[in-house]
């Protein structure tokens, strides 16, 4: 039951990496789009794409939280009371971005638009980033079981920054295959080969950044590389394998291929970290079954993901499914 | 006595644990608090208190759309259409800063407390696992109803707000769940200070369960509908008097005015409720210190030297509203251990919140009496100028009602922050410095409202320029009115 779990929570991080990272990525091209002029069409496809879906990709961080805190109660805390900064930039992120997004879509002025979307922008950068940081400080080993580890060095290390960085090009790298799409929904070529070419150089970031991490991992965190290599490695070769095959279709121009490639790519790479933890909830020293709430709760939790899975996924299949038909739109 | 003051009675936590409780805290009683204490505190009531105003729009402001909603398709109204299709807009704003802000409050209950979780987590936690399934249910409909006016059809439409009703019902059920259990703790084993067993049905079902969540539920329709219907009396109040603004009057209005009598009346439950649950909890409510009958309800009036004072006094008032007869023998503070008493000036805060809770319900019940005879005399046309200003500012006094509620119920919990079980200073974080936390939190919540004041006063200009077409930001225009003549 423990491990059943702790599998729930691995999905809740995986499809949080997912939803929630193509949301977040928007921000990096938002940031980057230009000034106002030129900046308004690519702006208006992100408000577009977003919209209605932004709150539900985000409730996936919400669902993580919880199962962690009542399923793992120790490991919830030896996090909170180690990693507090980057956490608490992460929560003021969220902050700053959802209500940056909510306003600038209403308000009028330029000025006002400006200052609503610089901050929605630069905290989808600094969220993710924190994020990956924190994941690779959990990974490294950097959180003790107790609790109260080092706050600074805990999520500025080798293996933290790699994976900040990894998460903001990640995420920006969702964010533009799923922009891609919806800008071909509209038929409209020139966001569609706008979106494609950040879709391009993100793929090549995060293979560098992939190759690169492998080292960095080598020296900081061995554990976590012997780990990977030794039991997470279908999940890196499916990952790489997806990685390439969806590069491939965009630029070949199969667009059909290119989301659920992409998303696997993604979605195999968390797994893979989750894979080479196994049995291990905090780096290689707290297990799962050391820190797993009392069975009730668990029996409890894995109930309520059931009911969760059954209520929640086909609803959020509605609305993607509208999302995608253009019927959550006005024009 | 003292067992009882310090349990609820749901749980009869042996006296043994209690003494050992006891016993084990005369140190730290001895030292002073953890200097986390003070930020932290600040910091969650802080966020709670900013969160809390927007929870009433998540809750139930769609409902009170919904039946403008109905107006509009039923009897091919073109105003109660407008009005249903900007109320979403607001909504959408409000609901994006309810979220941001609530996930802060989740990551809060690690980053501050994380005390609590480490060693409630397993029972505490289960109703806000719950809750994350009505979040799901509300953010994902409430994204269809507000982006869907233009392409589904009016009653499918229509119908995609109801799961954001229910969830909303379920989602303050949850929390609320959460809180009861804190001050009512049942349905856990504890062995040498672990959770090792937990009966999830009665931790969700404690005994403060099912009024406090109805309480909150009835504040949170109270809130909204009056905040909602104040923002149109005052625009009658510039002179708008058309039908469009006594629609957008009315609705909201009618909804306040429902809510209002129940939830004093749930008050009057609740009062006797802690009463024979929360001892300690009423105490504080009342300011008494010694125990005794014939016991009068004080009217206002700050604690001095552990003596209520500059108070009015109700004879045998409390006595008789808590047990129905004068002679009904009500528990003071002095009855509560020393070293578990809460302070003068929490005491002073409880009982002032709870008066200023009541005294604000009343006049909101006072203006509910108001509308309804003005709407028998003449349906409300012309309504008088000082009934649309008594209207005007309710909303703000509902607000002032809900967060004394919350200062009653939280602060009247303390020292404790599971009753009987965990003392809010072995709660809270002891690493690191919250100080910065909580001034990060008061900048940027700052600039989160003035932000949604700018982005609603924003929208209000457009549209009082007639002008619903939206800026190449804006979610969607308004499309024609279904059936306009
Ligand atoms: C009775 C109601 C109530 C109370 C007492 C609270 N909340 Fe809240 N919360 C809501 C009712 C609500 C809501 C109405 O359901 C919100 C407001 C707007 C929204 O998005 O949902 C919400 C949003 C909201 C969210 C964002 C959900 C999303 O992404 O859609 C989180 C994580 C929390 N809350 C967590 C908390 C915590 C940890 C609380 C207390 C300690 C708390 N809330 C008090
Ligand atoms: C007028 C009569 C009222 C009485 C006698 C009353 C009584 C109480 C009591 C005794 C509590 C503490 C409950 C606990 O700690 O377990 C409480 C809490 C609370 N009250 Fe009231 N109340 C009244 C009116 C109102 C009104 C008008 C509002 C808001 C619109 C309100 C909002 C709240 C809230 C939000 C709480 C805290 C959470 C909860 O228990 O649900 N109350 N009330
Ligand atoms: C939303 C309205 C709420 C408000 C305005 C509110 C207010 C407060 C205040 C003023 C404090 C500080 C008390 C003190 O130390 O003197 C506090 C503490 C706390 N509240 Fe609430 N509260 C609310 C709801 C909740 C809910 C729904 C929960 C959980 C389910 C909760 C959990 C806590 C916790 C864990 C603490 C810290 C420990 C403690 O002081 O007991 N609160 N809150």
């Amino acid at each position: 039951m423990n491990t059943a779990v702790a599998l729930v929570l691995l999905l809740g991080v995986v499809l949080y990496g997912v939803f929630g990272g193509a949301d977040f990525g928007t921000g990096l091209w938002d940031l980057t789009a230009g000034g106002a002029q030129r900046g308004q069409r690519p702006r208006e496809l992100i408000d577009h794409a977003i919209g209605p879906v932004w709150e539900a990709n985000h409730t996936w961080l919400i669902f993580c939280l919880v199962v962690l805190w009542s399923g793992f109660p120790t490991a919830f805390a030896a996090i909170m009371t180690t990693q507090y900064i980057p956490l608490g930039m992460a929560a003021f992120g969220i902050v700053l971005r959802g209500s940056g997004f909510a306003f600038r879509k209403v308000s009028i002025r330029t000025a006002e638009q400006r200052v609503n979307g610089a901050a929605f922008a630069a905290s989808s950068i600094l969220t993710p980033f924190c994020f990956g940081a924190v994941a690779g400080g959990i990974a490294s080993e950097r959180v003790p079981s107790a609790g109260h580890g080092d706050p600074v060095t805990s999520w500025l290390n080798p293996t933290s920054v790699l994976g900040g960085v990894l998460a903001v090009f990640t995420c920006g790298y969702l964010a533009a295959v799923f922009l891609a799409a919806e800008a071909r929904r509209r038929d409209d070529r020139v966001l569609e080969v706008w979106a494609r070419r950040r879709a391009v150089g993100a793929a090549l970031t995060c293979g560098a950044l992939a190759v690169a991490g492998l080292f960095v991992l080598d020296h900081d965190a061995h554990r976590l590389y012997v780990h990977l290599l030794h039991d997470g490695w279908p999940c890196l070769t499916l990952s790489a394998v997806a990685g390439v095959a969806a590069l491939v279709a965009t630029l070949r121009g199969s667009p059909a291929l290119v989301r659920p490639l992409g998303v696997l790519a993604v979605a195999a790479v968390l797994a893979g970290w989750g894979v080479s933890q196994y049995p291990y909830l905090l780096g290689t020293h707290l297990a799962i079954d050391v820190a797993a709430a009392p069975p009730a709760t668990m029996s409890a939790l894995a109930v309520i993901a059931v009911i969760a899975l059954v209520l929640v996924g086909p609803s959020l299949v509605v609305l993607f499914l509208l999302t995608a038909r253009g019927r959550l739109e006005g024009d | 006595m003292a067992a009882r003051l310090l349990s609820p009675a749901a749980t009869p936590v042996p006296k043994s644990l209690i003494t050992s409780a006891d016993n084990s805290r005369v140190l730290l009683v001895a030292a002073a608090d953890p200097s986390q204490l003070l930020p932290a505190r600040e910091q969650m009531a802080f966020t709670l208190g900013f969160h809390i105003i927007l929870v009433p729009f998540g809750v139930a402001f769609t409902f009170i759309t919904m039946i403008a909603n109905y107006r509009a398709i039923r009897h091919h109204d073109a105003d109660a259409l407008l009005l249903a299709q900007r109320w979403s807009k607001v909504a959408a704003v409000l609901f994006a800063v309810g979220a941001v802000s609530g996930t802060v409050l989740s990551f809060e209950m690690g980053l501050l407390w994380p005390g609590l979780m480490k060693r409630f987590g397993a029972a505490y936690g289960i109703p806000f696992a719950v809750e994350g399934i009505f979040f799901f249910l509300e953010a994902i409909f409430v994204a269809i109803y507000i982006y869907g006016w233009n392409r589904l059809s009016p009653w499918v439409h229509f119908w995609s707000g109801l799961p954001v009703v229910i969830a909303g019902v379920g989602g303050t059920l949850s929390v609320v769940a959460a809180n009861s259990w804190m001050n009512s703790p049942s349905g856990i084993t504890v062995r040498h200070g672990r959770v090792v067993d937990v009966d999830v049905w009665r931790v969700f079902f404690n005994k403060a369960f099912w009024y406090e969540a109805i309480h909150m539920l009835l504040a949170a329709y109270v809130v909204a509908g009056f905040a909602v219907a104040g923002v149109y009396a005052v625009g009658m109040l510039r002179g708008r008097r058309d039908r469009y603004h006594r629609i957008g009057l009315l609705v909201p209005l009618v909804v306040g005015a429902i809510a209002i009598p129940l939830q004093i009346f749930m008050g009057d439950v609740i009062a006797r409720a802690v009463f024979h649950d929360e001892p300690a909890k009423f105490a504080a409510i009342e300011g008494l210190r010694n125990t005794g009958t014939h016991v009068p309800e004080e009217l206002g009036g700050v604690m001095v030297d552990g003596r209520l004072r500059f108070s009015i006094p109700i004879p045998d008032g409390a006595s008789l509203l808590s047990g129905f007869s004068p002679s009904t023998r009500v528990a003071g503070l002095n009855a509560i251990p020393a070293k578990v008493r809460p302070p003068d000036h929490l005491v002073t805060i409880v009982h002032l919140s709870f008066d200023i809770m009541v005294g604000t319900g009343f006049l909101l019940l006072g203006l509910a009496l108001w509308f309804a005879l003005a709407w028998r005399q003449h349906r409300l046309t012309p309504a008088s100028t000082w009934f649309l200003r008594a209207t005007a500012i309710s909303g703000v006094v509902a607000v002032v009602s809900l967060e004394c509620g919350w200062v009653v119920t939280e602060v009247g919990r303390q020292p404790w922050t599971v009753v009987g079980r965990l003392l809010t200073r072995d709660a809270v974080q002891t690493s690191g410095n919250l100080w910065p936390f909580f001034a990060g939190a008061v900048v940027i919540y700052a600039g989160v409202t003035v932000g949604a004041g700018f982005a609603l006063r924003a929208l209000r200009r457009r549209w009082a320029a007639g002008q619903d077409v939206s800026t190449p930001y804006g979610p969607d225009d308004e499309h024609a009115p279904v059936g306009a003549p």
